[in-house]
């Protein structure tokens, strides 16, 4: 199954994912996300605007490739691989 | 008088607590996180905080023990249809006979919640929450769900219901350029007045379309702004396009408006039927952000004033704080307590308030002043904290 590893920043929002090794079931990038929202409910809040869209400043990639899709989040997260959110950097 | 401060601040909330007649700040809340409004539900002594994440969208944050525990709550959204017209950035290569200039629309997403109200005491569970870009939305159950408020989403004056189709009308509000951070140029809700008599009447000052009232719970809205002046406009005069920084009512005469706009200060005793341009820009009151009402007399106000438009600062390097009593054909400046060297001061919209006869306000500049005989001298709380954006007592 898919890894997800994530900033630290996301820990202060959601203590439950701190120290975990977090897996959830392949599938796109939506449907990693909508898993990481069951377990900590909100999540998707932080990362996603309210059409689903990845926010403005939030990247994230799978292995080292950065997702294509940022609207739908339709790119695919093979078995192996892991999917990194995190901060975009906007300067200063 | 209130015994506590709430500041929002680029980097957290501030609470100042009064003890043994003196001011006291806690260690800062939301440590690291834009704060651009704090307030006290008078109702029930809730607070509320209004985060301006850079990374993660805006949130509502909401204390129910006085501050020492915070929730985060993330359901004011834009349902799904709602669009608006994209407007352009005013640069000097924008061409209106452009092809970019016909009529783009946007799915409307919350970027900023930039004001935050509170319902009448007879409705004790109904907020308000004004955005950018433009959205008042109202909660009935204490901020767990929010709703968009439709009818002046799809008001004639932004080209009609959207969710719908096309454009029915053109679209006359413009930027606010607190929207450019976020990669837009759209209008913004700052100012929020629920009548005291009435919850069914409102107002909403825009930025940048001016003054907007509802005498039906918000069914309807039309624009208040007769009277006003924009002298950046063809027609100075338009009914739309008004900046309004700021937008505030007597409580107990609530027919008694005060507005700090863009181009004066603004008064209205007809519950905003008409304005009157009051500004004395002959002893320096004219340009600013904020402005209070007192509690009693409609007649009286306050604005910090600074110099416009391009430098935002303290006029000449001192900051003072003006006065009418007398519905603003004349001020008394004062300055006994607050620096006249040096002082690059601005204070933002929220960045002033009222409890009794004291004062407070903060700047960008860290600053937090106090007066307590209704503004006439003033004692610093502090020098050091990140740039103010709302000041508020509980």
């Amino acid at each position: 199954m898919p890894r997800v590893e994530m900033t630290q920043h996301l820990y202060r929002f959601f203590p439950q994912l701190k120290n975990q090794l977090i897996t959830v079931p392949a599938g796109s990038v939506t449907e990693i996300l909508l898993a990481i929202n069951e377990i900590a409910p909100g999540f998707t809040d932080y990362v996603l605007d309210e059409h689903g869209a990845l926010r403005r400043h939030v990247n994230i990639s799978i292995n080292d490739n950065m997702v294509i899709d940022k609207i739908k989040l339709s790119d695919r997260v093979p078995d192996d691989g892991t999917v990194y959110i995190f901060q975009a950097l906007s300067g200063g | 008088m209130s015994n506590i401060i709430l500041l929002g601040t680029r980097k957290g909330t501030v609470i100042f607590d009064r003890i043994n007649s003196s001011w006291h700040p806690r260690p800062i809340a939301h440590a690291g996180v834009p704060v651009c409004y704090a307030a006290r539900d008078p109702r029930d002594g809730t607070l509320w905080v209004s985060l301006d994440h850079g990374h993660w969208g805006p949130k509502l944050s909401r204390s129910r023990d006085g501050g020492k525990t915070w929730v985060d709550i993330s359901s004011l959204k834009y349902p799904e249809g709602a669009r608006y017209i994209v407007k352009y950035l005013p640069t000097p290569d924008f061409n209106p006979e452009s092809p970019s200039a016909q009529a783009k629309y946007a799915d409307a997403t919350v970027l900023k919640i930039w004001n935050i109200a509170f319902g009448n005491a007879d409705q004790p569970n109904r907020l308000y929450a004004g955005t950018i870009p433009g959205g008042l939305f109202v909660s009935d159950d204490g901020g767990d769900s929010w709703e968009l408020n439709r009818p002046l989403w799809n008001h004639d004056s932004r080209g009609g219901d959207l969710f719908a189709g096309d454009a029915t009308s053109v679209n006359l509000w413009n930027g606010t350029p607190a929207s450019i951070d976020y990669g837009i140029f759209e209008p913004g809700i700052h100012s929020i007045i629920v009548d005291p008599r009435d919850p069914a009447h409102m107002y909403v000052a825009v930025s940048t379309a001016g003054v907007i009232e509802t005498t039906d719970g918000g069914q309807s809205w039309h624009s208040r702004n007769q009277g006003m002046l924009n002298d950046y406009m063809p027609n100075p005069e338009s009914d739309w396009c008004h900046d309004p920084h700021f937008v505030t009512s007597c409580p107990r005469k609530p027919d008694h408006l005060w507005q700090q706009n863009h181009f004066g200060v603004f008064y209205s005793d007809d519950g905003a039927k008409s304005w009157k341009k009051v500004s004395r820009p002959d002893v320096g009151v004219n340009f600013g952000f904020p402005i209070v009402a007192d509690a009693n007399d409609g007649r009286t106000a306050w604005v910090v004033p600074a110099r416009a438009d391009a430098e935002r600062m303290a006029i000449d390097g001192g900051l003072f704080v003006a006065r009418t009593t007398d519905g603003g054909q004349t001020w008394q400046t004062f300055r006994d307590g607050l620096p006249q060297d040096n002082a690059y001061d601005i204070a933002l919209r929220h960045g002033f308030d009222l409890s009794g006869d004291c004062l407070c306000f903060g700047s960008t500049t860290g600053n937090v002043h106090l007066s307590e005989d209704r503004g006439e001298t003033w004692q610093c709380l502090g020098n050091n904290f990140p740039p103010i954006y709302s000041v508020r007592f509980g």
